[in-house]
């Protein structure tokens, strides 16, 4: 059986300064036993290089959530090998998951807390990241007195304070309307620059894929596996609309109706 | 026409604006005292009633030896409210409450912390404290009387075994209910055992817990009660002895008095539990209107 390594930051010398890195070998998943075993994924094999900003795409029930769940340790796979080097992997979910009990700026200073951070760094730390996330001025509110986007920004913020290489987004943005996930498009690409992250980032809406990622990578349904990837070579401010994103997209969709056709819909 | 309309429109806004111009405090001011009133004309009205049948019922000559009016009933006890035997009474009487309470808060949520936490404890205790609840307190007084004697000892374990197992099932529900993606959430920031416990788990379970407190409340003063009246201490005046003196005086002004004293005194604590729960599901957002 094969788990989830982590390596250590000081074993693994610095790639231009960005740590976090991800590899699959041959993983699948299974769950359940004998005539109700159900095969999620089927030896997947993929990497994300450090700083690189991978999509991936499927239809519903391609196991993409599974994947997230093996990356981040939450689950363990069947047979195959996961790895993550870097520091830390943090998860924001298709649901902002966040404390209904704590303030938004406590969302963000638990995670702190957490990590071991001290009461006067977190405190300024936690206002620099609600900054990050264009929320100074609403640290005060309770979840429930924010918006969807809103929130998915504080979640975003606690991801952030959690000081990860690596970030694991399960269709962050998919709740949320066109305006808003526009917007959170834009913030989302600023700070990946900014904090050279390494993402691996599911999402069903393929626009969305060719929008934010370097790489998108599309995965077949029941079970799950590797079936294209597309690299995204287009430069950077990108627009959701613009003609070269809408062209690609047009392509990894045709992929995806094939597979799908092939499939049986 | 065109004009008239306008003028007309323009009034109509200006309207508009004077209402929304109102201050925030005056508004609040207002909304308070309308649900103030909102919550309690239902009671002046539910005491009306019951006076009014009190009175009919009074006046219909069933039982008039035995069975006071309301006016003799009230007057005594205003008249009981000016000695210091009924205040020391309630006294007594709120002290056991406050103890046996406290008593069943601490050791109820020892076990459901332990209980809910340890896998093996939970196949055995669970059923055993979910089998306790159903025991009628007042069958373990016999029990209680032989081992402690008549004393407040007696009174207080009743109390406790009649309350510690809502409490404990209170927070074992608030750890089972946790959300599982907060759980997710908390072991993805780094949360681990303790700090779980004392970040995530806890306060998730903080609702579940406190519709704990309020059912093994209502178990504790059930259970009260039931021993005050079986455990009689010499020269302890509490609410029982006084309701045992009157019955043994055939005094039905007097009792009547008295079990108006212990109503009260119930739905107070009963609407303080509401008063937290209340709040809880306001600072969390669980409410239809904020």
């Amino acid at each position: 059986m094969s788990r989830v390594t982590v390596t250590d930051r000081r074993t693994v010398p610095p790639v231009e300064g960005v740590d976090g890195s991800v590899r699959l070998t041959g993983v699948s998943k299974v769950f359940g036993r004998g005539s109700s075993a159900v095969r999620a994924l089927d030896k997947v094999s993929l990497e994300v290089a450090p700083g690189e900003f991978t999509c991936l795409i499927g239809a519903s029930g391609c196991g993409k959530s599974t994947l997230l769940s093996l990356v981040a340790g939450l689950e363990q796979p069947t047979s195959g090998e996961v790895s993550t080097s870097g520091e830390r992997v943090a998860f924001m979910f298709q649901e902002p998951a966040l404390f209904p009990w704590l303030t938004a700026a406590g969302n963000v200073e638990l995670a702190l807390r957490a990590r071991g951070v001290g009461k006067a760094e977190r405190r300024q730390r936690t206002g620099e990241l609600l900054e990050t996330v264009h929320l100074n001025g609403f640290g005060a509110k309770r979840p429930h007195e924010l918006s969807g986007g809103m929130r998915q920004r504080v979640a975003l913020a606690r991801a952030l304070a959690q000081d990860a290489d690596v970030l694991l987004m399960d269709e962050p943005f998919g709740a949320l309307d066109a305006m808003t996930r526009d917007v959170l498009h834009d913030e989302l690409d600023r700070i990946c620059a900014a904090r050279r992250l390494t993402v691996l980032f599911v999402t069903h809406n393929v626009r969305e894929a060719v929008r934010l990622g370097d790489r998108v990578v599309v995965l077949s349904s029941r079970p799950g596996r590797v079936i294209a990837e597309f690299d995204v070579p287009i430069a950077r401010p990108r627009r959701i609309d613009s003609a070269p994103v809408a062209e690609l997209a047009a392509r990894v969709t045709d992929r995806l109706r094939e597979e799908m056709s092939r499939d049986g819909g | 026409m065109a004009v008239n309309n306008r003028a007309k429109y323009e009034e109509k806004l200006a309207w508009l604006e004077s209402l929304e111009a109102a201050s925030p405090d005056e508004q609040r001011g207002r909304r308070l005292a309308t649900r103030v009133w909102a919550g309690t004309w239902p009671v002046l009205l539910a005491i009306a009633i019951v006076l009014a049948i009190w009175q009919l019922i009074h006046l219909s000559g069933w039982k008039e030896n035995i069975f006071p009016g309301p006016g003799a009933t009230l007057s005594n006890l205003w008249g009981q409210l000016h000695t210091s035997l009924l205040w020391h009474a309630i006294g007594t009487t709120a002290e056991r409450a406050v103890i046996g309470f406290g008593l069943a808060v601490l050791i109820g949520g020892v076990i459901g912390a332990l209980v809910s936490r340890i896998r093996p404890l939970r196949a055995a205790v669970g059923s055993l404290i979910t089998g306790l609840q159903t025991m009628p307190s007042i069958a373990w007084f016999p029990f209680a009387i032989i081992l402690f004697g008549i004393n407040t000892t007696a009174i207080l374990f009743v109390i406790i075994l009649g309350a510690a197992p809502s409490i404990a099932n209170g927070l074992i529900a608030g750890v089972d209910y946790t959300p599982p993606l907060l759980l997710k959430a908390g072991t993805m920031m780094g949360l681990r055992r303790l700090s779980l416990w004392r970040y995530l788990i806890l306060p998730a379970s903080l609702p579940a817990f406190v519709a704990g407190l309020k059912q093994g409340w209502a178990f504790a003063w059930r259970s009260l009660m039931a021993g005050e009246l079986l455990v009689i201490i010499a020269n302890q005046p509490s609410l029982g002895v006084l309701l045992s003196t009157d019955q043994d005086q055939s005094d039905m002004e007097s009792a009547i008095a008295i079990i108006i004293v212990i109503l009260i005194l119930g739905i107070i604590v009963d609407q303080l539990f509401g008063l937290a729960d209340r709040g809880i599901r306001r600072r969390w957002g669980l409410t239809a209107s904020s």
